[in-house]
């Protein structure tokens, strides 16, 4: 449940991490990928090696979905369903995994807006990508 | 028995060496009050936790926090044996506290997150790796007494 103040501000601080998509969407997954070992089985067609090319492509691809989603989070189960049907069929990566990248994103955005980064949204952000991956999810079964 | 790496080892001291325990304990703390509001069942007994502002500045909640912090000194002393070294807190969190320990995960990610957020990109994958290997001993630890 997120409030008229929390999708704001949730949409202000993706707004930023626009222009820094690859080198933000690299770390949260080397994040995952180095604390999360088990993640990595999803990856052996990258090359998953901190700078690649591939992780800051495919980091960058992440970040960009979630922050347009963030433009208009009330129309999430619409401008997700590509991706629903994309992990469903074709990825199949189990949910479980979702929260490990969600935590890692946060811990990303802690790193980098420091202080900004306060409780409240805090708050929000976890709720929105809590969010975001149920709805990744939907279509799973 | 958990292994350590050297590099592990080393990020972990570094990481508690330049921890102010007064000032990250109550953030951790007022933060997991915060982002998972259920937690403050706990603390019913702790005063105005109405809302974020009030948690935040609540100085019931802000000296527990320290304490918390404080009990994971007694893991990184003794790194080696850390399922013993908690044995005593998981009797008293799980008979007399009766804290669900879920909820020690919860605590643990606020924790990487507050730290995260002070040492900025020197909490390298590597650093947050080692903290969270290190966090996961504590809370499993913390978890073994509950029958």
């Amino acid at each position: 449940m997120l409030t008229d103040h929390e999708k704001e501000l949730i949409a202000k601080i993706w707004d930023k991490m626009i222009p820094v998509a690859s080198d933000i969407g690299a770390e949260c997954l080397l994040r995952m990928m180095t604390t999360f070992p088990g993640t990595k089985t999803y990856f052996a067609h990258l090359d998953i090696r901190p700078r690649s090319p591939h992780l800051r492509s495919h980091g960058k691809k992440i970040v960009l979905a979630i922050a347009e989603c963030s433009k208009d989070i009330s129309s999430m189960m619409v401008t997700l369903a590509p991706l629903q049907t994309l992990h469903a069929y074709k990825l199949r990566i189990d949910p479980c995994n979702f929260k490990l990248l969600c935590h890692c994103i946060l811990v990303t955005l802690a790193a980098h807006m420091g202080d900004e980064f306060d409780p409240v949204a805090h708050a929000a952000m976890d709720k929105y990508l809590s969010a975001f991956a149920a709805v990744l999810a939907e279509k799973y079964r | 028995m958990v292994v350590w790496t050297d590099e592990e080892r080393a990020a972990i001291s570094d990481i508690f060496s330049k921890l102010d325990y007064d000032d990250v304990g109550p953030k951790c703390l007022s933060r997991c009050l915060i982002v998972y509001p259920w937690t403050q069942r706990y603390f019913g007994a702790f005063g105005n936790l109405y809302n974020a502002e009030a948690i935040m500045n609540n100085p019931l909640i802000a000296k527990h926090g320290t304490t918390v912090l404080r009990g994971l000194e007694r893991a990184l002393k003794n790194m080696d044996d850390i399922k013993n070294t908690y044995a005593e807190l998981s009797i008293l969190h799980s008979e007399k506290l009766r804290v669900d320990p879920d909820n020690f995960k919860l605590l643990s990610d606020c924790l990487t997150i507050v730290i995260a957020a002070k040492m900025g990109t020197a909490f390298t994958p590597e650093y947050q790796a080692s903290f969270q290997k290190f966090l996961s001993v504590v809370v499993s630890a913390l978890g073994r007494q509950y029958h």
